[in-house]
């Protein structure tokens, strides 16, 4: 292999297949990379901005020069040698210079295959900046996009293009975020045994909020994301590998696959909405739903029984395997609901199972649902509410009053898309 | 996007690949493997047995014939794959060059179609998705 194996070499003259090279790269070290400098600097504010250093450098050298064999160990080492230089810039002369400098000495002389970091130690690195990026000093914004820059390895621009925002706006975030860690005090650990299960939540929760932005856009033109979604995926694929024994990883994981499963079906070829009774199922991807399926598998096979991400897993996995609307296991649809309210309450679990039950009892007793929640004002300013009583008004033969409810939803609704489908309803004679 | 590795060797590679003692291989392997897991991106992978306990259909003929090999002018066996889920051509290229295969090896490293691939109206395509799904209707059965 040449010094410059990989796609840098393959095209020279294409600077903006390097760039993308180096953002390949990244993507894959970037966790790693921010994991073991913050351990090394003690800071992970500290670290995260030498990281960013290095990949500048590397952005500015690797296009010409192709990417090193040892891409990780060229970052780090890159980033370590900054470490050094701002300590003695800022006089601070203690003892973590002649370490550090000590570590790139002794890198210099091993292989070039060595890892930069201690193999027995980085997937509890990960771990820790999975969890700082998650903290709940931070809000649920600078949650998101620490864990989409720092775990994920995506550049401040390519996050706020996702969720629509300048990138000055992203970048504040982060910014903000690490001053917020760094005034608190957070430390770089894996919560105690008694904190876990309320901080690991809100890891998946961040995860979930990701996957969701992607597939049912709050704002825009654009009905779908899916870039988001498969960025979620792939971070809660990771943590499920680091994770293995806890129910609640696996179980987002399937509800995420499951889901996503049927996203080919979700728009038509003119890039507009389509509901899942009239989704083509032919054209849901059979092997997400397999893998989804087996992620919901080993979530129950952990014990325990099934948590909020379970039971919505299991109520996708119903639709997954149904052929057809009418072959819905629409009773099982409604127990689950049942039990996820239950554990879960929540006005938008409450609209879901009147509409299960539209299909499985029938429209009066979703409509009795729906119009108790509408009485509660839970969801006063969600188009889906009136946009579901309008269906039912639909099929108990009340045109009239379903086209004043789709007109209500089409307000309502923040997606360009989503309204144009509810007003075409309202329209509609 | 989903790219296949389609790990190839040529003669020399695999003779040069069985003096490596199988113990440190399955380590390679492993290791490569999980390094992929746990970014999140392998979605599959298998290796496949010695080509000799294998056998090619030859469609030349009007009708097709089952034979022991030779390969034809295949210089390059197929021995096992991967298929992973990543966002770019270049982090494919990336993952596929991080693989622990030595001289005489080779990755081809393609791209798996979707259905935004393939004209939406075509008869034939639509009929492929019918079956696809009987297929996976039957799987789960």
């Amino acid at each position: 292999m040449t010094p410059s194996a990989g796609t840098a070499a393959a095209h020279p003259s294409d600077r903006r297949s390097a760039e993308r090279a180096v953002a390949a790269v990244w993507r894959i070290e970037s966790a790693k990379i921010v994991a073991t400098l913050t351990r090394m600097v003690g800071d992970f504010g500290f670290a995260e901005d030498l990281a960013q250093e290095a990949l500048v450098d590397a952005l500015r050298q690797w296009p010409s020069e192709g990417v090193p064999r040892n891409a990780a160990a060229w970052l780090t080492a890159v980033a370590k040698r900054k470490a050094i230089d701002s300590w003695r810039r800022r006089e601070r002369l203690d003892d973590r210079i002649a370490v550090l400098a000590h570590d790139l000495e002794q890198e210099q002389a091993d292989a070039v295959d060595a890892t930069p970091w201690d193999p027995d130690a980085i997937d509890d690195d990960v771990l820790r900046l999975i969890f700082i990026s998650c903290h709940p000093v931070l809000s649920r914004e600078a949650q998101v996009a620490l864990t989409l820059r720092v775990v994920g390895g995506l550049s401040s621009e390519e996050i706020a293009r996702a969720f629509l925002v300048p990138t000055a706006t992203v970048q504040q975030r982060i910014v903000r975020a690490k001053k917020t860690l760094a005034a608190a005090n957070v430390p770089f650990e894996v919560p105690p045994r008694e904190e876990q299960p309320a901080r690991l939540g809100a890891i998946l929760g961040v995860l979930y909020l990701i996957f969701n932005e992607g597939h049912t856009a709050s704002a825009g033109s654009d009905w779908m994301r899916p870039e988001l979604s498969d960025e979620a995926i792939r971070l809660t694929r990771g943590l499920a590998a680091l994770m293995p024994r806890e129910r609640d990883v696996h179980s987002l994981l399937a509800l995420m696959e499951l889901t996503a499963a049927r996203f080919p079906a979700r728009v038509d070829s003119k890039g507009d909405p389509v509901l899942l009774a009239d989704q083509d199922r032919r054209r849901w991807d059979r092997d997400r739903i397999t893998r989804g399926r087996a992620a919901l598998a080993r979530a129950d096979a952990l014990g325990g029984g099934r948590g909020a991400y379970g039971l919505q897993a299991a109520i996708a996995e119903c639709h997954a395997v149904a052929a057809s609307v009418d072959e819905t296991d629409w009773e099982r649809i409604v127990v689950l609901y049942e039990a996820l309210g239950r554990i879960a309450p929540s006005p938008v679990v409450e609209l879901n199972r009147a509409a299960a039950v539209a299909m499985s009892t029938g429209p009066t007793a979703a409509l009795t649902i729906i119009d108790k929640l509408a009485e509660s004002g839970a969801l006063r300013g969600y188009h889906l509410l009136p946009a579901t009583r309008g269906e039912l008004l639909l099929r108990l033969g009340r045109a009239e009053e379903a086209r004043s409810e789709f007109a209500v939803a089409a307000n309502l609704a923040g997606n360009d898309r989503e309204r144009a489908l509810l007003a075409a309803k309202a329209a509609d004679r | 996007m989903k790219y296949m590795l389609i790990m190839r060797a040529t003669d020399e590679g695999v003779e040069a690949y069985s003096e490596v003692p199988f113990e440190q291989v399955i380590e390679a392997m492993g290791k490569y493997n999980e390094s992929m897991m746990k970014a999140g991106v392998l979605l599959a992978g298998e290796g496949l047995t010695d080509a000799a306990e294998g056998f090619v259909v030859d469609f030349s003929a009007e009708k097709p014939l089952v034979t022991d090999g030779p390969y034809g002018e295949t210089k390059e066996l197929f021995n096992g794959f991967w298929i992973i889920e990543v966002s770019s051509r270049e982090e494919a290229a990336e993952w596929a060059s991080r693989a622990p295969l030595g001289k005489g090896a080779f990755l081809e490293v393609r791209r798996v179609t979707e259905f935004s691939d393939f004209p939406e109206d075509n008869e034939w395509i639509q009929k492929e998705e019918g079956w696809r799904e009987e297929q996976a209707q039957r799987a789960q059965q």
